[in-house]
Protein backbone atom coordinates (compact mmCIF):
# COMPACT_ATOMS: atom_id res chain seq x y z
CA UNK A 1 0.00 0.00 0.00
CA UNK A 2 1.55 3.28 -0.85
CA UNK A 3 0.21 6.59 1.16
CA UNK A 4 0.20 9.13 -1.38
CA UNK A 5 0.06 12.75 -0.04
CA UNK A 6 -2.65 15.14 -1.45
CA UNK A 7 -2.24 18.72 0.73
CA UNK A 8 -5.19 20.24 -0.77
CA UNK A 9 -8.02 21.82 0.27
CA UNK A 10 -11.57 19.59 -1.03
CA UNK A 11 -13.18 22.92 -2.65
CA UNK A 12 -9.65 23.74 -4.25
CA UNK A 13 -11.42 23.74 -7.80
CA UNK A 14 -13.78 26.41 -6.59
CA UNK A 15 -11.21 28.38 -4.80
CA UNK A 16 -9.59 27.92 -7.40
CA UNK A 17 -12.19 29.51 -9.85
CA UNK A 18 -13.21 31.89 -7.17
CA UNK A 19 -9.94 33.34 -6.98
CA UNK A 20 -10.02 34.22 -10.72
CA UNK A 21 -13.05 36.00 -10.26
CA UNK A 22 -11.42 37.82 -7.06
CA UNK A 23 -8.58 39.18 -9.59
CA UNK A 24 -11.12 40.24 -12.70
CA UNK A 25 -13.46 42.23 -10.03
CA UNK A 26 -10.16 43.73 -8.66
CA UNK A 27 -9.21 44.96 -12.21
CA UNK A 28 -12.47 46.06 -13.60
CA UNK A 29 -13.19 47.84 -10.08
CA UNK A 30 -15.74 46.10 -9.38
CA UNK A 31 -16.90 45.46 -5.73
CA UNK A 32 -18.74 42.53 -4.91
CA UNK A 33 -20.71 41.41 -2.31
CA UNK A 34 -22.13 37.94 -1.23
CA UNK A 35 -25.45 38.23 0.60
CA UNK A 36 -26.28 35.51 2.83
CA UNK A 37 -29.28 34.56 5.23
CA UNK A 38 -31.71 31.83 6.19
CA UNK A 39 -35.08 31.62 3.79
CA UNK A 40 -37.37 34.56 4.46
CA UNK A 41 -34.89 37.04 6.20
CA UNK A 42 -35.42 39.76 3.07
CA UNK A 43 -32.54 39.75 0.97
CA UNK A 44 -34.53 40.03 -2.10
CA UNK A 45 -36.47 42.76 -0.35
CA UNK A 46 -32.81 44.86 0.59
CA UNK A 47 -31.76 44.76 -2.75
CA UNK A 48 -35.05 45.75 -3.99
CA UNK A 49 -34.96 48.86 -1.72
CA UNK A 50 -31.34 49.42 -2.36
CA UNK A 51 -32.05 49.56 -6.00
CA UNK A 52 -34.70 51.77 -5.74
CA UNK A 53 -32.86 54.23 -3.68
CA UNK A 54 -29.65 54.14 -6.12
CA UNK A 55 -29.30 57.15 -8.72
CA UNK A 56 -30.35 55.24 -12.31
CA UNK A 57 -27.20 56.24 -13.49
CA UNK A 58 -25.57 53.38 -11.18
CA UNK A 59 -23.59 51.02 -12.36
CA UNK A 60 -24.75 47.98 -10.36
CA UNK A 61 -26.10 44.35 -11.01
CA UNK A 62 -27.79 41.62 -9.54
CA UNK A 63 -27.13 37.66 -9.98
CA UNK A 64 -29.74 36.09 -7.59
CA UNK A 65 -29.75 32.59 -6.68
CA UNK A 66 -32.79 30.31 -6.01
CA UNK A 67 -33.27 26.15 -6.29
CA UNK A 68 -36.38 27.17 -8.42
CA UNK A 69 -38.48 29.86 -9.98
CA UNK A 70 -37.35 33.01 -11.58
CA UNK A 71 -39.48 34.85 -8.76
CA UNK A 72 -36.58 36.70 -7.67
CA UNK A 73 -35.27 38.46 -10.88
CA UNK A 74 -38.39 39.22 -12.19
CA UNK A 75 -38.92 41.34 -9.01
CA UNK A 76 -35.62 42.94 -9.00
CA UNK A 77 -35.26 43.68 -12.78
CA UNK A 78 -38.54 46.96 -12.23
CA UNK A 79 -35.56 49.08 -10.84
CA UNK A 80 -33.87 49.09 -14.28
CA UNK A 81 -30.44 47.18 -13.43
CA UNK A 82 -29.22 44.43 -15.40
CA UNK A 83 -30.27 41.29 -12.99
CA UNK A 84 -29.65 37.49 -13.56
CA UNK A 85 -31.29 34.40 -12.31
CA UNK A 86 -29.19 31.64 -11.22
CA UNK A 87 -31.78 28.62 -10.59
CA UNK A 88 -29.43 25.53 -8.90
CA UNK A 89 -32.15 23.21 -9.73
CA UNK A 90 -31.55 21.26 -6.18
CA UNK A 91 -28.30 22.96 -4.86
CA UNK A 92 -28.55 24.55 -1.60
CA UNK A 93 -25.59 27.01 -2.30
CA UNK A 94 -24.07 29.05 -5.12
CA UNK A 95 -20.49 28.06 -6.08
CA UNK A 96 -17.88 29.89 -8.23
CA UNK A 97 -18.27 28.07 -11.66
CA UNK A 98 -22.12 29.03 -11.35
CA UNK A 99 -21.13 32.90 -10.92
CA UNK A 100 -18.68 32.29 -13.51
CA UNK A 101 -20.93 30.83 -16.16
CA UNK A 102 -23.60 33.26 -15.13
CA UNK A 103 -21.33 36.55 -15.75
CA UNK A 104 -21.02 35.41 -19.66
CA UNK A 105 -22.10 38.02 -21.56
CA UNK A 106 -21.77 40.99 -19.00
CA UNK A 107 -18.54 43.54 -19.52
CA UNK A 108 -17.95 43.45 -16.09
CA UNK A 109 -16.34 46.99 -17.13
CA UNK A 110 -19.59 48.59 -17.07
CA UNK A 111 -20.18 47.04 -13.40
CA UNK A 112 -18.74 49.02 -10.16
CA UNK A 113 -20.94 47.32 -8.02
CA UNK A 114 -22.44 43.54 -8.05
CA UNK A 115 -24.94 42.14 -5.99
CA UNK A 116 -24.49 38.39 -5.54
CA UNK A 117 -28.42 37.34 -3.60
CA UNK A 118 -27.20 33.97 -2.19
CA UNK A 119 -29.52 30.97 -2.12
CA UNK A 120 -31.48 31.25 1.81
CA UNK A 121 -29.15 28.86 3.69
CA UNK A 122 -26.93 29.99 6.34
CA UNK A 123 -24.53 26.30 6.56
CA UNK A 124 -23.56 25.68 2.71
CA UNK A 125 -23.29 29.08 1.36
CA UNK A 126 -20.11 29.77 4.25
CA UNK A 127 -18.46 27.08 2.45
CA UNK A 128 -17.97 27.73 -1.11
CA UNK A 129 -16.15 31.35 -1.88
CA UNK A 130 -17.50 33.15 -4.75
CA UNK A 131 -14.80 35.50 -5.64
CA UNK A 132 -16.66 38.53 -3.46
CA UNK A 133 -14.87 41.18 -1.69
CA UNK A 134 -16.96 40.89 1.69
CA UNK A 135 -19.65 38.21 2.46
CA UNK A 136 -22.38 40.32 4.01
CA UNK A 137 -25.40 38.38 6.96
CA UNK A 138 -28.83 39.23 7.10
CA UNK A 139 -30.86 38.31 10.17
CA UNK A 140 -34.24 39.17 11.01
CA UNK A 141 -35.99 40.18 13.75
CA UNK A 142 -38.60 37.59 13.09
CA UNK A 143 -35.83 35.19 13.49
CA UNK A 144 -33.90 33.86 16.98
CA UNK A 145 -31.40 36.02 18.45
CA UNK A 146 -29.20 32.83 19.26
CA UNK A 147 -28.76 32.24 15.46
CA UNK A 148 -25.40 33.99 15.61
CA UNK A 149 -23.96 31.03 18.06
CA UNK A 150 -26.15 28.46 16.05
CA UNK A 151 -24.69 29.25 12.68
CA UNK A 152 -21.23 30.72 13.73
CA UNK A 153 -19.22 30.21 10.93
CA UNK A 154 -21.26 32.30 8.71
CA UNK A 155 -21.13 35.34 11.15
CA UNK A 156 -17.43 34.57 11.33
CA UNK A 157 -16.65 35.33 8.06
CA UNK A 158 -18.87 38.03 7.48
CA UNK A 159 -17.70 41.26 7.31
CA UNK A 160 -21.49 43.02 7.77
CA UNK A 161 -24.44 41.74 10.30
CA UNK A 162 -27.09 43.44 8.85
CA UNK A 163 -30.23 43.36 11.02
CA UNK A 164 -33.24 43.55 9.30
CA UNK A 165 -37.23 43.80 9.68
CA UNK A 166 -36.82 46.77 12.64
CA UNK A 167 -40.31 47.50 11.70
CA UNK A 168 -41.79 44.73 12.99
CA UNK A 169 -39.74 44.86 16.60
CA UNK A 170 -42.35 46.38 18.68
CA UNK A 171 -44.53 42.92 17.61
CA UNK A 172 -41.77 40.46 18.28
CA UNK A 173 -39.95 38.86 21.38
CA UNK A 174 -36.85 39.61 19.74
CA UNK A 175 -33.86 40.95 21.84
CA UNK A 176 -32.06 43.39 19.79
CA UNK A 177 -29.06 43.88 22.37
CA UNK A 178 -29.13 40.06 22.90
CA UNK A 179 -28.45 39.42 18.92
CA UNK A 180 -26.04 42.21 18.45
CA UNK A 181 -24.06 40.77 21.59
CA UNK A 182 -23.83 36.90 19.47
CA UNK A 183 -23.20 38.50 16.90
CA UNK A 184 -20.44 40.09 18.33
CA UNK A 185 -19.44 37.19 20.27
CA UNK A 186 -18.83 35.27 16.97
CA UNK A 187 -17.07 37.89 15.18
CA UNK A 188 -15.61 40.66 18.00
CA UNK A 189 -15.27 43.46 15.40
CA UNK A 190 -18.07 42.90 12.66
CA UNK A 191 -19.47 45.56 11.11
CA UNK A 192 -23.25 46.04 11.59
CA UNK A 193 -26.35 47.76 10.68
CA UNK A 194 -30.38 47.56 11.85
CA UNK A 195 -32.70 48.55 9.35
CA UNK A 196 -36.20 48.10 7.48
CA UNK A 197 -36.26 47.28 3.79
CA UNK A 198 -40.03 48.35 4.35
CA UNK A 199 -40.14 51.57 6.11
CA UNK A 200 -36.86 52.64 4.85
CA UNK A 201 -35.20 52.68 8.36
CA UNK A 202 -31.48 52.55 8.78
CA UNK A 203 -31.42 52.33 4.97
CA UNK A 204 -29.14 55.47 5.56
CA UNK A 205 -26.62 53.55 7.06
CA UNK A 206 -26.44 50.64 4.94
CA UNK A 207 -26.10 52.97 2.06
CA UNK A 208 -23.20 54.38 3.64
CA UNK A 209 -21.33 51.18 4.14
CA UNK A 210 -22.33 50.48 0.73
CA UNK A 211 -20.41 54.10 -0.73
CA UNK A 212 -17.43 53.52 1.99
CA UNK A 213 -16.70 50.13 0.20
CA UNK A 214 -17.27 51.36 -3.38
CA UNK A 215 -14.67 53.68 -2.19
CA UNK A 216 -12.26 51.50 -0.88
CA UNK A 217 -12.47 49.42 -3.96
CA UNK A 218 -11.90 52.05 -6.35
CA UNK A 219 -8.84 52.78 -4.54
CA UNK A 220 -7.57 49.26 -4.89
CA UNK A 221 -7.78 49.21 -8.86
CA UNK A 222 -6.02 52.62 -8.66
CA UNK A 223 -3.53 50.65 -6.46
CA UNK A 224 -3.26 47.59 -8.91
CA UNK A 225 -3.75 49.07 -12.45
CA UNK A 226 -3.39 46.11 -14.67
CA UNK B 1 -23.27 20.10 -16.70
CA UNK B 2 -20.54 18.67 -13.79
CA UNK B 3 -22.61 16.31 -11.93
CA UNK B 4 -21.72 18.24 -8.47
CA UNK B 5 -24.13 21.14 -9.34
CA UNK B 6 -26.73 18.78 -9.84
CA UNK B 7 -26.89 17.66 -6.15
CA UNK B 8 -28.92 18.99 -3.23
CA UNK B 9 -27.09 18.91 -0.25
CA UNK B 10 -23.78 20.42 1.80
CA UNK B 11 -22.27 16.75 1.93
CA UNK B 12 -22.81 15.62 -1.25
CA UNK B 13 -21.10 18.33 -3.14
CA UNK B 14 -18.12 18.02 -0.50
CA UNK B 15 -18.15 14.24 -1.43
CA UNK B 16 -18.13 14.89 -4.94
CA UNK B 17 -15.43 17.86 -4.60
CA UNK B 18 -13.83 14.77 -3.55
CA UNK B 19 -13.99 12.01 -6.33
CA UNK B 20 -12.90 14.57 -8.70
CA UNK B 21 -9.85 15.13 -7.08
CA UNK B 22 -9.51 11.78 -6.16
CA UNK B 23 -10.46 10.45 -10.17
CA UNK B 24 -8.00 13.27 -11.44
CA UNK B 25 -5.35 11.97 -8.65
CA UNK B 26 -5.85 8.08 -10.42
CA UNK B 27 -6.25 8.98 -13.95
CA UNK B 28 -2.31 10.54 -13.51
CA UNK B 29 -1.46 7.14 -11.91
CA UNK B 30 -2.57 4.78 -14.80
CA UNK B 31 -5.13 1.65 -13.30
CA UNK B 32 -3.74 1.59 -9.49
CA UNK B 33 -7.03 1.15 -7.22
CA UNK B 34 -7.31 3.49 -4.37
CA UNK B 35 -7.80 2.25 -0.89
CA UNK B 36 -8.37 5.27 1.78
CA UNK B 37 -8.74 8.70 1.58
CA UNK B 38 -7.60 11.41 4.80
CA UNK B 39 -9.85 14.42 5.12
CA UNK B 40 -9.05 17.08 7.49
CA UNK B 41 -12.40 18.40 9.04
CA UNK B 42 -12.19 21.75 11.23
CA UNK B 43 -15.33 22.35 13.50
CA UNK B 44 -16.21 25.76 11.87
CA UNK B 45 -17.16 23.75 8.65
CA UNK B 46 -20.55 22.41 9.91
CA UNK B 47 -19.43 19.23 7.85
CA UNK B 48 -20.86 15.96 9.30
CA UNK B 49 -18.85 13.09 9.25
CA UNK B 50 -21.31 10.63 8.88
CA UNK B 51 -23.20 12.65 6.58
CA UNK B 52 -20.39 12.55 4.20
CA UNK B 53 -19.48 9.15 4.61
CA UNK B 54 -22.92 8.14 4.00
CA UNK B 55 -22.99 11.32 0.79
CA UNK B 56 -19.91 9.07 -0.76
CA UNK B 57 -20.93 5.41 -0.35
CA UNK B 58 -23.80 6.61 -2.00
CA UNK B 59 -21.59 8.56 -5.32
CA UNK B 60 -19.12 5.60 -5.11
CA UNK B 61 -21.43 2.35 -5.15
CA UNK B 62 -21.54 0.62 -8.16
CA UNK B 63 -18.58 2.49 -10.04
CA UNK B 64 -15.03 2.18 -9.51
CA UNK B 65 -14.62 3.47 -6.57
CA UNK B 66 -16.81 1.35 -4.16
CA UNK B 67 -15.42 0.47 -1.17
CA UNK B 68 -13.00 3.33 -1.14
CA UNK B 69 -12.82 4.43 2.40
CA UNK B 70 -12.85 8.17 3.91
CA UNK B 71 -10.67 8.69 7.29
CA UNK B 72 -11.31 11.74 9.38
CA UNK B 73 -9.51 13.76 11.47
CA UNK B 74 -11.24 16.57 12.90
CA UNK B 75 -9.85 19.68 13.89
CA UNK B 76 -11.04 21.74 16.77
CA UNK B 77 -11.59 25.19 16.61
CA UNK B 78 -8.21 26.92 17.55
CA UNK B 79 -7.34 30.77 17.81
CA UNK B 80 -3.99 32.52 18.58
CA UNK B 81 -4.18 36.21 20.68
CA UNK B 82 -2.04 38.48 18.65
CA UNK B 83 -1.60 40.69 22.00
CA UNK B 84 -0.34 38.19 24.29
CA UNK B 85 0.48 34.94 22.01
CA UNK B 86 -1.52 32.77 23.60
CA UNK B 87 -2.83 29.88 21.60
CA UNK B 88 -6.57 28.45 22.91
CA UNK B 89 -8.94 25.89 22.28
CA UNK B 90 -12.32 28.14 21.15
CA UNK B 91 -15.44 26.97 23.59
CA UNK B 92 -18.65 27.68 22.84
CA UNK B 93 -17.63 30.30 20.21
CA UNK B 94 -16.31 32.57 22.60
CA UNK B 95 -13.12 34.31 20.71
CA UNK B 96 -12.19 36.16 23.56
CA UNK B 97 -8.25 35.27 24.93
CA UNK B 98 -8.84 33.36 27.80
CA UNK B 99 -5.58 34.37 29.56
CA UNK B 100 -5.20 38.74 28.69
CA UNK B 101 -9.08 39.19 27.85
CA UNK B 102 -8.55 40.72 24.20
CA UNK B 103 -11.60 40.49 22.00
CA UNK B 104 -9.74 40.16 18.74
CA UNK B 105 -8.08 36.93 17.83
CA UNK B 106 -6.77 34.82 14.86
CA UNK B 107 -8.36 31.59 13.93
CA UNK B 108 -5.39 29.51 13.44
CA UNK B 109 -7.33 25.98 12.85
CA UNK B 110 -10.70 24.89 12.74
CA UNK B 111 -11.72 26.40 9.41
CA UNK B 112 -9.92 22.91 7.23
CA UNK B 113 -11.91 21.23 4.36
CA UNK B 114 -8.60 19.18 2.94
CA UNK B 115 -7.68 16.26 1.24
CA UNK B 116 -4.60 14.98 3.65
CA UNK B 117 -3.78 11.74 1.67
CA UNK B 118 -4.41 8.88 -0.18
CA UNK B 119 -3.58 5.53 -0.23
CA UNK B 120 -3.53 3.76 -3.39
CA UNK B 121 -2.40 -0.52 -4.04
CA UNK B 122 1.35 -0.17 -4.71
CA UNK B 123 2.31 0.16 -8.45
CA UNK B 124 3.37 -3.31 -8.18
CA UNK B 125 0.46 -4.99 -7.40
CA UNK B 126 -1.52 -2.63 -10.12
CA UNK B 127 0.53 -3.27 -12.91
CA UNK B 128 0.05 -7.01 -12.57
CA UNK B 129 -3.63 -6.43 -11.89
CA UNK B 130 -3.79 -5.10 -15.46
CA UNK B 131 -1.61 -7.35 -17.21
CA UNK B 132 -3.53 -10.23 -15.87
CA UNK B 133 -6.59 -8.68 -16.76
Amino acid sequence: MEKVPLERKVLHENDRIAAELRSRFQAEGVLCLNLISAPGSGKTALLEKTLEMLDKSERVAVLTGDIQTDNDAARLKRYGFPVKQITTGGTCHLDARMIEKALEGWSLHDVDLLFIENVGNLVCPSSYDLGEAAKIVLLSVTEGEDKPLKYPSIFFKSSLVILTKLDLLPHVPFNLAAAEENARRTHPDVEMVKLSSLSGQGMGDWLGWLAKRRQAARQRQVAAPR
Amino acid sequence: MPLYLETTMHELGIANAILDTVRAEMESRGGARPQRVGLRIGELTAVDPEALRFAFEVLTQDSDFSGLALDFEICPLRHRCPDCAHDFDVKDYVFACPRCGALRTECIGGDELELAYLEVEDGKSAARTQSTA
